[in-house]
């Protein structure tokens, strides 16, 4: 057994016990730093796959933006986590049904996989062997040269996105305090009245 | 290794790079100006829309590859993308009444219109399947955002909701349709796609993949069965951007439409071409009854674009040259009626409030005899009267469906172009004979000129055809 065998059983282990805690654990933050921990080993079994790029990506992404506004939203909206899992014990035959034709379909489609042999030379930017270039600089490549305009016209889609977020939610409410960082710098010491407070009074 | 880029070989994609930086300039122009900036906003989208357009014909004739085969400047996209780019820039010029009397004010309405052309613009010249799904995703987010600018109003944002769910379930549609046809031809270039089919049988992946690819086309262009979404969008939306959508975006989709099957997909005519006379006949024909009973002039706008759709594709169902070149001069024509219908749509104000029903229209003759002469053309026109431009829009699509041996698709076109008839004569009946109502509210200079440029267009058009249907026959050879 090599090491690199080794750790693949490590960090699938891993990932399946966080995965099944993801949903068994009965505390909802709990549930997504679970799914953090799955997300960290997935990123470990890419690394051996030799895909750096996606395993990194994986990190950045999932757990740097989504994972967290998993968290975000888990500890902001006042769910009763408890009372909406009661009755998922009555789903189980069905949804174990479900989830075993899928795992049935999946090992038929796994098994029986062929690209077809027209495929291959048609390939626009076949993958390098990771000997000859790693996958970030074959990505490199590629992106800012040949897909320059997909994406550019990505970003652009992004850009309207976020207009269309601003447009549509931002309202400019009277009366809140805004931070104006200028005043902040301009101001001197002459404004500024120092008080010394009793600990439990407040001014 | 690639060759190396310089800002010469740029030149074929310079419209929308401008207007894509243009849009950000305009951007920053409109939330550092403590007005709002909104009239500077207009000006500029207008002014860059005009250059964009000028860039296009820039280049000497011919057809122009950029970006490993994905982007493609073509006399086809050329011509498309100037329709394109008028129907934007009237679309603005309409909003600007609208604007001035306070229902609107947001300088980012002309933003996104200029955002949303540059997508159409990348639509029309998309010569691969992701140059395809980025410029119809960047057209249809920039188009969501606008359906309901109006966010105080529970109609727009309703109609923004609906647009954007079904809006993308029509992308997804579209994507797997894309993934199925990479992964049966191992490409998704148009042009060697079309080399891989013609090399054999296609396989049966293949197929499946085009008819998902042209279901989520067919929705961009509210082609029947695809159309739901349509009246209730229209109606929704404020008026100024109902304009747009019946304009401008429904001209690149048509054109999108018609380079895939045309440039994609040429060896297998007889598999898009049942999806396309399917789709044309239900459009017709829906478009020709549901429009009979409706109040609402938006409305009844809705249904009559869903019904030119399916004229349009008559053409495209022909698979010809000659029908390329009708469905061109169908859209061009289309574009200036709707256009010209709007702009008296968007004058229908009593005082400080629109009017949206029919009924409104009543004596219209008597109080504002011009308006009412003009909009009788119009409508004349889209009922397809000789000697109307619309009437030869028609005949060309007829004409090549004839050609190409599909008699039922003419012959029921025709009949229910016949059925149209009867609502829009009904408005007519309604303006001139009907007991005349209170007047509306005096129009302004531009929606008075479009109005006007468009009523001329539809009545001189018989007198001067030839440098539309010219450049049209030249567009239309491109693709082949």
């Amino acid at each position: 057994m090599t090491l690199a065998t080794a750790f693949f059983y490590l960090f699938s282990a891993v990932m399946l016990a966080s995965a099944v805690m993801v949903i068994a654990s009965r505390n909802p933050v709990h549930s997504v730093l679970f799914l953090i921990l799955a997300f960290f080993n997935a990123a470990g079994l890419f690394l051996l796959l030799g895909a750096e790029f996606l395993a990194m990506i994986l990190v950045v992404v999932y757990v740097g933006a989504v994972a967290v506004l998993f968290l975000f939203v888990v500890m902001m909206l006042d769910i009763d986590f408890g009372e909406l899992r009661s009755g998922a014990m009555q789903y189980l035959p069905i949804g174990g049904l479900i989830g075993v034709i899928l795992a049935v379909e999946l090992i038929l489609v796994l098994t029986s996989w062929a690209f077809g042999p027209e495929i291959a030379p048609a390939l626009a930017s076949p993958a390098p062997e990771p000997t000859v270039m790693d996958n970030v600089a074959a990505l490199g490549a590629i992106l800012y040269t040949r897909y320059v305009l997909f994406f550019q016209l990505s970003g652009l889609i992004l850009l309207v996105a976020m207009i269309g977020a601003i447009v549509l939610t931002l309202r400019h409410k009277e009366g809140v305090r805004r931070q104006d960082i200028a005043a902040q710098v301009a101001r001197n010491k002459s404004g500024i009245e120092i008080r010394k407070v009793e600990s439990g009074k407040g001014i | 290794m690639e060759p190396v880029m310089t800002l010469q070989s740029l030149l074929p994609i310079a419209p929308e790079i401008l207007l894509s930086v243009g849009a950000m300039a305009a951007l920053m122009l409109g939330v550092f100006r403590s007005d709002g900036g909104v009239a500077l906003c207009s000006g500029l989208s207008v002014a860059l829309l005009v250059a964009a357009t000028l860039l296009i014909w820039l280049l000497p004739g011919g057809t122009y590859l950029l970006f490993g085969d994905s982007f493609i400047l073509d006399p086809f996209a050329r011509l498309m993308k100037s329709l394109v780019a008028i129907g934007s820039l009237v679309s603005i010029l309409l909003s600007i009444d609208y604007m001035r009397s306070g229902r609107m004010t947001r300088f980012e309405y002309p933003v996104l219109i200029v955002l949303s052309t540059t997508g159409m613009f990348v639509m029309v010249s998309a010569n691969d399947l992701v140059t395809l799904y980025l410029g119809l995703e960047l057209q249809s987010l920039a188009a969501y955002v606008l359906a309901s600018i109006q966010r105080d109003s529970a109609r727009a944002t309703e109609a923004g909701l609906k647009y954007f769910v079904l809006g993308s379930l029509a992308s997804g549609m579209l994507l797997y349709g894309a993934s199925l046809i990479y992964g049966f031809t191992g490409t998704v270039n148009f042009h060697r796609i079309a080399e891989i089919t013609a090399a054999g049988d296609p396989p049966l992946g293949l197929v499946f993949g085009l008819v998902f690819l042209l279901a989520g086309l067919a929705f961009k262009i509210s082609a029947v069965p695809f159309h739901m979404w349509t009246p209730d969008v229209y109606e929704g939306a404020p008026t100024p951007v109902t304009a747009f959508f019946s304009a401008a975006p429904k001209v690149a989709a048509v054109a999108l439409l018609v380079r895939v099957v045309m440039t994609g997909f040429p060896s297998i005519v007889l598999e898009w071409q049942q999806i396309i006379v399917f789709v044309s006949l239900a459009s017709m024909i829906l478009g020709a009854f549901a429009a009979i009973g409706q109040r609402n002039i938006k409305r009844l706008m809705a249904y009559s674009s869903i019904a030119n759709v399916g004229y349009a594709l008559v053409g495209l169902a022909a698979g010809t040259e000659a029908g390329v070149r009708g469905v061109i001069i169908y859209m061009a024509i289309y574009l200036v009626m709707t256009l010209g219908t709007f702009a008296f749509i968007l004058s229908m104000r009593r005082g400080d409030t629109m009017v949206e029903s029919i009924e409104d229209l009543s004596g219209l003759w008597k109080n504002n005899g011009l308006a009412a002469f003009i909009l009788t053309v119009l409508f004349f026109s889209l009922a397809g009267i000789p000697p109307l431009a619309g009437f030869f829009a028609k005949f060309y699509v007829f004409l090549a469906a004839i050609e190409a041996g599909l008699y039922p698709l003419a012959v029921i076109g025709v009949l229910s172009s016949v059925v149209a008839a009867f609502y829009y004569l009904r408005i007519v009946k309604i303006m001139v004979f009907d007991e005349a109502g209170a007047p509306f509210e005096p129009m302004g200079g531009e929606l008075r000129a479009v109005l006007g440029v468009s009523g001329f267009l539809m009545i001189f058009f018989v007198v001067f055809p030839a440098p539309l249907i010219a450049i049209a026959q030249r567009a239309a050879l491109s693709l082949f």
